[in-house]
């Protein structure tokens, strides 16, 4: 096949822009709404604008993290998404922007940036020296320049691979991914404990990284997934994506799945076993008044359904039966989010399950602006690395 | 009256030719068709449709029969046969039971798969037939063997023989029983 044949085609490329447009127009309706909420309901906004925000830097880490690592293994599975992976990449600086309402939310989101609070208790007094608002901020502002660096350079490469096809570039590659990865383990690391878990600053958790790490693998996997097998039904992938490649990409699905239910247990398990006034607070209130329902959700279809489904070879190879897993996972990472940040902002002991419509409405509208930023950036290079020295090999992978 | 045979084997040199031949020989109608080759190949799995064994079924049953020894064996012992307060937790305390139920699940299903394996494929079996065809002893190095045996409805000495001939198998030989 002629590297020309993986140009985005002029009527897909039609169909993106619509769709785009139309996503751009629900997630700007949607954000009016968001708004409108701020003005309404500050906390309530800041509260589920951070969750719906989580969700979607969790699918563009995910998507860097998972292109570093095809940088460094190589194989087919990730030849074909790479374009996907590259371009949800290419969302970081539009996130970078969008983090910027959460930073004027400090003073409703964390309690420990309120000194008389910190004054009165010794904790977080013993914790100020990292947990202030202006060492949070600039925390917050070299997570950004590292994973928008990071980004950048791959993405450059990767285009002049397009026009050159020169192997050394994918050695350049390779060799910025083995520290970039690093890089992103201890950034996410840290951004999550800023972020999530300092929501509740008695509590700590040393498993947090790690969990969001496999958590945001997971989301970016199953997003790329349906994605792909949407594209597939069109030329250029149609004639590209073969049975092996969706049963490896299904089989990534299946180890990400185990792992988030690992660490997730394992978070648990220590937890539950130590008992410590500092910490269980953070599971009783998220198993009582209503949000255990949301657990019990947790454990069936985030963790035994999937998993149960993704033994199996045949709905592994099929379109038809590995999106709706994929869409089902993507749905439960909404759910957990969602179980982690809103119990945070209730008292142990006085937890009732509650939805806002501000938690509808933020996910859709951030959703809506990501989606158009990411499709944007779709539109723009070959939906193939067409200089990739093992493209050909990659698409021959299933075929005789 | 010639001595019985156990099949026909084509030798082959490289594995896309095993693999052409195996679909030629496959669409001519043979079904006890097996090939012999130094490593695996992925491709014959579905030219020869290996992947609907038992043993996924196998793995399977080992492992829920693993969790659920697992799980019992700590309930009977923590709850019924030697109950201790530990911490003021209730007796049956599942979350701790759930690394013992992993990791015994992990091993019935390890054990299933491997004497699962060796169950259905008959092994370790001292004595087969091909190994009577000199030059099979190359299916370990570098050589790839495709077998039509005797016990397929279309076999037939000559006829198969020759089809095995007409798909430029590099030596051609008879299997004796």
């Amino acid at each position: 096949m002629s590297t020309a044949g993986f140009a985005i085609p002029a009527e897909l490329d039609r169909d993106l822009r619509r769709f785009r447009t139309r996503s751009l127009m629900v997630g700007g309706a949607a954000l009016l709404l968001v708004a409108a909420g701020a003005f309404l309901n500050p906390p309530q906004f800041f509260r589920s604008y951070l969750w719906a925000y989580l969700f979607y830097i969790g699918v563009t880490l995910g998507s860097t993290a998972l292109m570093m690592l095809h940088h460094l293994t190589g194989g087919a599975w990730g030849l074909v998404i790479r374009r996907l992976l590259e371009s949800a990449s290419r969302t970081l600086p539009v996130l970078a922007l969008l983090f910027v309402p959460v930073l004027f939310g400090i003073p409703l989101l964390y309690e420990w940036s309120h000194t008389d609070v910190v004054a009165r208790d010794e904790l977080l007094r013993a914790k100020a020296p990292y947990l202030n608002v202006p060492f949070f901020i600039a925390r917050t502002v070299v997570y950004f320049l590292l994973w928008v660096a990071l980004a950048r350079l791959l993405n450059r490469w990767s285009l002049a691979q397009d026009r050159t096809g020169d192997p050394g570039l994918a050695r350049k590659m390779s060799a910025l991914s083995g520290p970039g990865l690093l890089i992103y383990g201890l950034t996410v690391s840290f951004a999550m404990v800023d972020w999530v878990m300092s929501l509740e600053p008695h509590w700590w958790s040393t498993i947090i990284g790690m969990l969001f790490m496999a958590a945001q693998g997971l989301s970016a996997l199953s997003f790329i997934v349906a994605l792909v097998v949407l594209l597939s039904k069109r030329e250029p992938l149609r004639s590209v994506l073969t049975p092996r490649h969706l049963h490896d990409l299904g089989k990534l699905m299946l180890a990400f799945v185990m792992l988030w239910a690992y660490l997730s247990f394992s978070q648990l398990l220590i937890i539950w076993s130590g008992n410590l006034t500092d910490e269980i607070p953070w599971y009783l209130k998220r198993l009582q008044g209503g949000w255990g329902i949301i657990g019990i959700l947790l454990v069936l279809f985030h963790f035994a359904l999937p998993f149960a489904l993704l033994l199996s070879r045949d709905i592994k190879r099929s379109t038809r039966t590995l999106a709706p897993v994929a869409g089902l996972v993507l749905a439960m990472r909404l759910f957990d989010l969602f179980w982690w940040v809103a119990p945070a902002f209730q008292e142990t002991g006085h937890v009732s399950f509650h939805v806002h419509w501000l938690d509808f409405a933020a996910p859709v509208a951030l959703g809506g602006l990501w989606l158009a930023a990411f499709l944007w950036q779709l539109q723009k290079r070959p939906l193939m690395p067409v200089g990739d020295p093992n493209l050909e090999e990659a698409l021959a992978h299933g075929r005789e | 009256m010639r001595s019985p045979l156990h099949g026909i084997l084509a030798e082959f040199e490289s594995p896309s030719e095993l693999v052409a031949a195996a679909r030629r020989a496959k669409e001519r109608g043979y079904r006890k068709v097996e090939a012999y080759s130094p490593f695996p190949i992925e491709e014959l799995n579905d030219v020869l449709h290996l992947h609907h064994s038992r043993l996924p079924l196998i793995v399977l049953i080992g492992g829920i029969l693993g969790g659920l020894s697992g799980y019992l064996l700590q309930y009977y012992i923590a709850v019924i046969d030697y109950p201790i307060n530990i911490g003021g937790r209730p007796l049956h305390s599942w979350p701790s039971f759930i690394v013992v139920t992993f990791e015994l699940t992990i091993l019935f299903a390890a054990l299933a798969a491997v004497f699962g394996m060796l169950a259905l494929n008959g092994l370790p079996k001292p004595y087969h037939p091909v190994f009577n065809v000199p030059r099979f002893a190359l299916a370990s190095r570098n050589r790839f063997f495709l077998c039509v045996e005797s016990s397929d409805p279309q076999f037939d000495r000559k006829d198969t023989a020759a089809f095995l001939e007409s798909l430029d198998a590099k030596e051609v030989s008879e299997v004796a029983d």
